[in-house]
């Protein structure tokens, strides 16, 4: 977990729901690929294409908040989000982040100082750094790194049922 | 030291003596739920993980109701991986057009007071209104309980919130809840249970703590529990063992925080668009016009609330312009709706009455709105564009006000 990139952000507000990152209407496509043009659609219907790989959400408090879809955190990794940095996440949101191998980073901070368009540095499991300014990323707890580390949930799954070393 | 509720079911389930807020264990599940939507997901994943078989196939209860009946061709693949999953499993609970989800888990009797219970939606907080530990989850853990039968989870803090007192008549268990969201705030409860107690409580009947429990995820919360009483053992039909009648907060149990309300002093609330804690008296509102109005979810959809909206709409014609659309939680609501003549009401008063379901409230089907409409509903979530494009107003209420503003065609106390 010593991964260090830069990446450029795009910013959101609080309790952005996971109604807003993908709506119901669109839950039946077959695959989450198929869901991707859709994402944020309700608040920002021009976000999903201007996404690139690589670049990272930073948002309010209470991301991922509302109903427990777990396409919202697969297809925000699907537009290739490399990281959601939020003052805090919701709680389902949270857990299918991680069953999902979806990086997000609490901070309280960075949020106030970071303009769309900027570029972060983010030490993965340490420190994000905007324009000289550092932030800590505080450590998960053991059970998570376990899981985050066998990357993602099926993984850990297929290991333990032998498919997988 | 004592414990608080949440504690005491973590405790008899998983066997660890010394349980505090805050430690990580591992549940043993007694239930889960799984609904339309998603079942092809977990089907997909429970293979790819490699398992061969459910760890429990009693223990597993597939539920339709957000598809159904189908209103996009590609629906119906979801009822067919569903069937198909069932019966490769061995499973026999499937309901495939009996209701709402949580209505059902509680009304069929899978939850019982004291269970653990996952389910792949976020209002599956509900069962904590007979005093059970249940929470949403996504696809993927549901697939990793369907092969181990067990989960791993925080032992979250709990906000103790004490109601005195007697409710004024147009005020229910909805503007409680509604109000406490205010107050918590949409991330006020974060990773915590809520443990609700008072008087007031204690008089509620179970279908309007059920309301309370299934809005707690709306302030964040993991949990929301009652403790079970009479009440309880009379709906589900058991007489309480000696660790459910156990399940009541000790005195010197340590919460978060602690919220008190005289339930004299409540009065009808609204959310107002688009965030289910942006609360505001109904007082404020009255005369904003409106284009429908919503009642039923497994929010507001039992008899007690059909039979409320109903007591305001009887001898009285819905505004002309309004369309009132009525949703019975299950195919068991509807038929005592129906046998009470609670229906016929409703229907002379110019109702749209429509199957049991999810309905609008997911808004796939059954009332979609556009541009500049403005619905008030019973449900649980007024966020932008759900029930139709991003522009349409969204004002969640009880069935009490719902079916006042469906009279008045504009926002009026009930």
């Amino acid at each position: 977990m010593s991964e260090t990139f830069s990446a450029r952000v795009w910013v959101l507000g609080d309790d952005i729901d996971t109604d807003i990152i993908i709506p119901t209407e669109y839950l039946a496509l077959k695959t989450v690929q198929d869901m991707t043009p859709y994402a944020f659609s309700p608040l920002r219907p021009e976000l999903a294409a201007q996404i690139q790989p690589g670049d990272v959400i930073v948002a309010g408090k209470n991301f991922g908040c509302g109903s427990s879809r777990e396409q919202a955190p697969e297809i925000i990794k699907a537009l290739g989000i490399k990281a959601v940095v939020a003052r805090s996440f919701a709680r389902i949101f949270y857990r299918n982040s991680i069953n999902n191998g979806l990086l997000l980073i609490e901070n309280p901070d960075l949020r106030d100082d970071v303009t769309e368009g900027d570029t972060i540095e983010v030490a993965v499991g340490e420190k994000i750094t905007l324009n000289g300014k550092e932030y800590p990323i505080a450590s998960l707890p053991e059970n998570l790194l376990e899981i985050l580390n066998a990357g993602g949930l099926v993984k850990a799954m297929r290991k333990r049922n032998g498919l997988e070393d | 030291m004592g414990y608080t509720i949440i504690e005491k079911i973590l405790k008899h389930n998983t066997g660890v003596c010394d349980i505090k807020a805050g430690d990580i264990v591992t549940t043993n599940v007694d239930r889960v739920m799984i609904h339309d939507i998603f079942i092809p997901f977990v089907a997909d994943k429970f293979e790819e993980m490699g398992f061969t078989k459910l760890w429990d196939p009693d223990k597993v209860v597939l539920i339709y109701d957000h598809l159904v009946p189908a209103s996009q061709v590609d629906d119906t693949r979801h009822f067919r991986k569903g069937n198909e999953f069932a019966e490769k499993y061995g499973m026999k609970n499937v309901h495939r057009s009996d209701g709402i989800c949580h209505q059902l888990m509680t009304e069929a009797g899978y939850v019982k007071p004291g269970d653990v219970v996952f389910g792949t939606d976020s209002h599956t907080t509900t069962y904590g209104c007979v005093g059970a530990f249940s929470s949403g989850i996504g696809y993927t853990e549901m697939a990793s309980i369907l092969g181990t039968g067990q989960l791993w989870v925080k032992v979250p803090q709990t906000i103790k919130v004490t109601i005195n007192g007697e409710l004024p008549a147009n005020v229910t268990s909805k503007d409680i809840i509604l109000r406490l969201i205010g107050d918590l705030r949409a991330d006020g409860a974060t990773y915590q249970a809520l443990e609700f107690t008072g008087d007031t409580v204690k008089n509620m009947t179970v279908a309007s703590r059920m309301t309370m429990a299934n809005m707690a995820i709306e302030a964040g919360a993991k949990c929301a529990l009652f403790t079970p009483d009479e009440k309880t053992a009379e709906y589900c039909e058991i007489e309480l063992n000696d660790f459910q009648k156990s399940l009541v907060g000790d005195p010197d149990a340590v919460y978060a925080r602690e919220l008190t309300y005289q339930a004299e002093d409540l009065v009808p609330v609204l959310a107002c668009p688009s965030q289910v804690d942006n609360i505001k008296p109904v007082k404020e509102l009255v005369g904003t016009k409106i284009d429908q109005v919503f009642i039923g979810s497994c929010t507001n959809g039992r008899l007690e609330d059909l039979q409320k909206a109903a007591a305001v709409l009887k001898g009285k014609k819905v505004a002309p312009f309004v369309k009132l659309i009525v949703t019975p939680a299950s195919r068991k609501i509807y038929r005592q709706a129906l046998a009470d003549g609670t229906l016929e009401i409703l229907s002379d008063a110019g109702a749209i009455i429509t199957h049991p379901g999810c309905g609008l409230c997911c808004g796939r089907t059954g009332g979609i709105l556009s541009d500049g409409e403005r619905v008030v509903a019973t449900n649980n979530r007024n966020f932008l564009g759900r029930m139709g494009t991003s522009k349409v107003e969204i004002f969640l209420a009880s069935p009490v006000t719902a079916a006042a503003c469906a009279v008045a065609g504009e926002i009026m106390e009930g």
